[in-house]
């Protein structure tokens, strides 16, 4: 589908262009997006950096089948998803989603809908380079229960 | 020919990202291709019989019972973690 944008990328992205991309369309009354950041703290270690691992073709069909599923649930316009690999520093913008809709509860669900599906479904993986070594990050029974209850 | 991915965790453990295995009567299955790499050393069965093992087959994520066919790439990873 046209607009339904799907990169995996180590470039970083920018929020404002990302938006502009998403606002061109006038029959749209509602743009929600999304950022995920590096962040300095995650199971009581330091963390000072990350590193995403993917499964490259697999992580593509992945997104395009939730974005697919995404607009059989709600009537989306513009879907845009980002997702970086390689490694990042704290603070650095690691996902972005953004989705358009005419109104904002379907582009709110939409959103969080791909953002919880995209956790438990799309094959990345994150290490962790912390205060105590490398630490592959576990799988967080939260983002299994978030993804369940959109069942 | 069946192509094997390992990604993560079960790649650096097992410090192997991919092999080619012949497709026979014994890997007709992703269980039983787990199996058959299990045997290969003590390393691998304990990496392979972790109880969060996923599989995916042609680059989706499916059960063990999923059937191969000649020309498969299966992949083996520990549970995802992406966002």
């Amino acid at each position: 589908m046209e607009n339904t944008h799907i990169l995996v990328q180590q470039a970083d992205f920018n929020v404002a262009d990302e938006y502009t991309q998403l606002s061109q369309d006038d029959s749209d009354g509602a743009i929600v997006t999304f950022v995920g950041k590096v962040r300095n703290r995650n199971e009581g270690n330091d963390v000072s950096q990350l590193t995403l691992e993917h499964y490259p073709g697999m992580t593509e069909k992945v997104l395009q089948e939730l974005a697919l599923e995404a607009r059989e649930r709600w009537s989306l316009n513009h879907i845009r998803i980002i997702h970086r690999v390689g490694t990042m520093e704290l603070g650095e913008q690691i996902v972005f989603i953004g989705v358009t809709s005419q109104h904002r509860q379907a582009a709110f669900d939409g959103c969080e809908f791909l953002i919880d599906f995209l956790k438990t479904k799309a094959p990345f993986w994150k290490l962790e380079a912390t205060d105590k070594g490398d630490k592959w990050v576990d799988a967080r029974e939260t983002d299994q229960h978030a993804t369940s209850l959109w069942q | 020919m069946i192509t094997v991915l390992f990604f993560a965790q079960v790649r650096e453990r097992l410090g192997c990202a991919q092999i080619e295995v012949p497709f026979n009567d014994e890997v007709t299955t992703a269980e039983s291709l787990r199996q058959h790499l299990a045997q290969r050393d003590e390393k691998w069965q304990q990496v392979l019989s972790a109880d969060k093992l996923l599989v995916a087959v042609d680059q989706t994520m499916c059960d063990w019972q999923t059937p191969l066919k000649d020309n498969t790439e299966v992949a083996f990873f520990p549970p995802v973690t992406g966002g």
